[in-house]
């Protein structure tokens, strides 16, 4: 047998997987010693934050899939939950689960159409279907949506109101670490390589036998199905919505797309990097909401044009750091020194 | 006779539809660039006529005369200056520039002009129409924006189609590379480009805002109803922009029929069934080429 | 005169280095032929030259300028003009429009419309027709008659004869003499050594982007043109060559 294997971790990702279990454990904990929410209240929404990021980051970043639509699925997700805890009784918990079921069966008709267009197109066309459910939700007496609608306190069962903050911090925590766990994975599996593939050279790939249409539709339903329960999560932090604010493509698109820049879209590392940024940006301009806005917005497009890796990719230059052990190495005798970290490989473009 | 009314008015809609249109189908057709931010400008254009207009007093048509310029020199820069820096193999750094320029242009008017609808009045003209049945009267503010678009897209295919700078963007659409070799700076001829790019859609800005009352976050929705009108047309077709503008009007204008029994967001839905529809039937647009 | 001095030239895409040092001078007037293997790095040198790809070490001076950071689109201004591989004409173009497009850079100088057709008289019957609609040979000349349009000091010709028929090749290669007493000086790239040798008056062969052999056609041994080819010892390679 070879002793050279293929292997993706090594001293560094294992000691940022180390951290990560530490913060993911401490955070955990969190509500055993943070008794008054001070802390927690204000952190399920960067956990959610981060949950968004990740699952655009994962269509935007790795499967090409650059979509504008993403408050289409926070949307159903708000709107599943209120349907089913509140108009029919179900478990609100039992609902979460519910609403990223529908959001990923209704992103198949949204994946039929939207996948007809490219690149930019792809963008506005994601966005045009998202404002379908949104004038749907907005207009149809079922769902209310044209009116303010609060998850009331019969349809949240019968939690103790301290229980079902602790509940949600901790879904949210759930939503925020599975999320990163759901990027790393996919970039694990073979399912990761064809997106690799895909992105280094769609034709290639093609002809390698690499389904391009299915590799970016199974992505695309797994980043429905978790941005609907983001949805329904942030409902159940936030518990009054209406049309208008569960389909806002500034809140559940926009500024989640400016984290993923700012942080660095195309890694597992650079969401986190950049939620952390929003917060700051929050903190600072706390009641200036278009000042916030405006701000990260400049922040984004600049980032995007000098420095389209983002923070993670700044410092990447800088530093050789992989937290995730996501990129695949041949290690055994005669193998030199590890490749330089890049998990996003930009192929150098040969002229035409 | 009331449906038949419903066609009519939009048609007459269909008009700035096919003038929103325009700029993305410019921007598109020369360097295959998809400006996320179209529909802001258009807002930001309009506003630009509220300054004008009320800061030297003149009428929103006049204004046009100042304001297009502004947003030409505006264009020239934004693409010479930013947007030639995204263009690449990859469409993800052009898409998010533009989107995120959208954000901040919405956010900033927002600061600097409130949320308040505002409106652009061109006086008794407004009101004024041409009966043409006791059912069906066109007011002379769509008629003239519906001639308007008419003119700037036959404007546009007289130029593509007959002046040296229409030859080069031709040749820069087929092939970037090979056009440099023909001495053509297609960089500079991008910035021409969406120039004319921004020019066109504040005219169309402009009257939306002598048409009807407008705020500063209206500018996705007019992103999105001049996508429609360019992809039910078929992209790279002047004059499939025009009947792509049309039919999303008379999509729009049957919808409304609709308003009472199921709301103000009616004539949109149908808009967007309408452009899904053709989205799965004929997803190169009615009159688009095959290659586009 | 030297119209064109290259020296020590490297080029290449990306990671891959096309060409290594290259030094070749050509002189006002003459008609150059550089042959070579596949990816020998022959197309890859009239792209440098032309400025299609960028430079990475050495000068290209033209007319006693050095041109090397000089843009593409201004290269033709001076006078160069490439007719690329595979004639890329303007498919959206009528015949029409894709030579006077070759105009675009308004250099004077004998070549226009009329004297373009003049050279290659098939054209002129196709002049309205869609470029796209033309056969592989017609294609060409109105590529050569775009390139023509510019009124280029320095012509660069990437294989001509690549893809038609012997005929057709033939009656292309007899309108070059047109261009040289046009006042152009020709540099032309082939795979076809035979068609190459009969029309150069120098030839510089490439090997693995190298200069391996220059000289005149009717000075050189025809087994030192195989070996300089394919890259074997002089003298071994007198059977191979096509």
């Amino acid at each position: 047998m070879s002793e050279h294997r293929v292997t993706r971790s090594d001293r560094q990702s294992r000691f940022g997987l180390a951290t990560f279990a530490v913060l993911l454990a401490v955070l955990a904990l969190l509500p055993w010693w943070d008794s008054d929410g001070s802390l927690r209240v204000p952190l399920v929404a960067i956990l959610y934050y981060l949950a968004l990021a990740q699952m655009w980051n994962l269509l935007a970043g790795f499967a090409g899939l650059v979509s504008i639509g993403q408050q289409m699925f926070v949307g159903i997700g708000v709107y599943t939950l209120l349907s089913f805890a509140e108009d029919f009784g179900v478990d609100p918990y039992l609902s979460v689960l519910l609403a990223g079921l529908v959001a990923a069966v209704l992103s198949l008709p949204v994946a039929a159409l939207a996948f007809r267009l490219r690149g930019g197109y792809f963008a506005i066309g994601t966005w045009v279907i998202a404002e379908v459910f949104r004038l749907i939700a907005l207009e149809s007496g079922f769902l209310g949506g044209a009116n303010v609608r609060t998850m009331t306190r019969a349809s949240l069962g019968g939690y103790s109101v301290d229980t079902r903050n602790t509940v949600t911090y901790l879904l949210a925590l759930g939503l925020a670490a599975g999320a990163t766990a759901i990027v790393v994975l996919v970039l694990r599996s073979r399912l990761g390589l064809a997106l690799r593939s895909i992105r280094d050279n769609a034709e290639g790939a093609r002809g390698l036998g690499v389904s391009v249409t299915r590799a970016k539709l199974v992505v695309w339903v797994i980043s429905a199905f978790w941005t609907g329960m983001t949805g329904a999560v942030i409902l159940l932090h936030n518990p009054s919505t209406r049309a208008e604010s569960a389909f806002s493509v500034l809140r559940w698109t926009a500024l989640v797309v400016f984290i993923a820049i700012i942080g660095g879209v195309g890694s597992t590392t650079g969401p986190i990097i950049g939620v952390v940024i929003y917060w700051c940006v929050r903190e600072f301009l706390e009641d200036a909401e278009e000042w916030r806005f405006i701000i990260l917005g400049l922040i984004a497009a600049a980032m995007a044009v000098a420095a389209p890796r983002g923070v993670y990719g700044l410092l990447q230059k800088r530093w050789t750091v992989q937290f995730f052990p996501v990129r695949r190495r041949l290690v055994g005798p005669g193998v030199g020194a590890p490749a330089p970290p890049d998990e996003i490989r930009t192929p150098s473009q040969p002229p035409k | 006779m009331e449906w038949l009314n419903a066609v009519v008015q939009g048609i007459m809609l269909g008009g700035l539809f096919a003038l929103f249109a325009t700029g993305l189908s410019i921007a598109f057709g020369v360097m295959r660039f998809v400006n996320l931010a179209h529909g802001d400008l258009a807002i930001l254009g309009a506003f630009v006529a509220v300054s004008v207009t009320s800061g030297l007093s003149l009428n929103p048509f006049v204004s046009l005369v100042v304001v297009v310029p502004i947003m030409l020199a505006a264009g020239y820069a934004m693409q010479l200056g930013v947007f030639n820096f995204t263009i690449s193999a990859d469409p993800l750094p052009s898409i998010l520039v533009t989107f995120g320029l959208g954000v901040v242009i919405q956010n900033a008017l927002l600061e600097t002009y409130s949320a308040d609808s505002r409106g652009l009045d061109v006086g008794s003209i407004e009101v004024e129409s041409i009966t043409l049945t006791d059912a069906i009267a066109i007011g002379w503010i769509p008629l003239i924006t519906l001639a308007a678009a008419v003119a700037v897209l036959l404007g546009l295919q007289a130029m593509l189609s007959r002046t040296s700078l229409g030859r080069a963007f031709r040749a820069v659409s087929d092939d970037p590379a090979t056009a440099r070799l023909m001495g053509i700076n297609d960089r500079n001829l991008y910035a021409v480009a969406m120039g004319i790019a921004f020019a066109t859609v504040a005219i169309a800005g402009v009257f939306l805002g002598i048409r009807q009352s407008f705020g500063p976050t209206d500018g996705p929705a007019q992103l999105l109803y001049a996508f429609e009108a360019v992809v039910i047309g078929g992209l790279g077709s002047v004059w499939g922009t025009l009947v792509g503008g049309l039919l999303l009007g008379i999509a729009h204008g049957l919808g409304g029929q609709f308003e009472v029994s199921f709301g103000y967001g009616s004539g949109p839905l149908l808009g967007h069934l309408v452009f899904l529809a053709v989205l799965a039937t004929k997803p190169t647009g009615l009159l688009g080429r095959r290659d586009a | 005169m030297t119209l064109l001095e290259v020296r020590g030239l490297d080029a290449g895409y990306g990671d891959f280095q096309a060409l290594f040092a290259i030094d070749v001078d050509v002189a006002e007037g003459e008609t150059l032929a550089v042959i070579g293997a596949n990816g020998a790095g022959k197309t890859t040198f009239l792209r440098a030259l032309a400025g299609q790809v960028p430079i990475r070490a050495g000068s290209v001076v033209f007319d006693g300028t050095d041109i090397g950071a000089v843009k593409a689109h201004r290269r033709v201004g001076l006078g160069i003009a490439l007719v690329p591989e595979g004639r890329m004409l303007f498919g959206s173009l009528s015949v029409r429009e894709n030579l006077i497009i070759g105009a675009h850079a308004g250099r004077e100088g004998r070549w226009n419309l009329d004297t373009v057709l003049d050279v290659f008289p098939l054209i002129r019957p196709l002049l309205n027709r869609p470029s796209h609609v033309l056969s592989g040979g017609e294609q060409q000349a109105v590529a050569i008659g775009r390139a023509l349009m510019s009124n280029p000091r320095l012509i660069l010709l990437d294989e001509v004869s690549l893809g038609l028929a012997p005929v057709v090749v033939k009656s292309l290669y007899e309108a070059l003499p047109a261009l040289s007493e046009g006042g152009a000086t020709v540099l032309l790239v082939e795979q076809d050594i035979g068609q190459a040798l009969a029309v150069a008056s120098r030839v510089v062969c490439l090997l693995e982007g190298r200069v391996s052999l220059e000289g005149r056609p009717t000075e050189l041994a025809r087994s030192d043109i195989t070996a300089a080819y394919f890259g074997m010892p002089a003298g071994t390679g007198s059977e191979a060559a096509g």
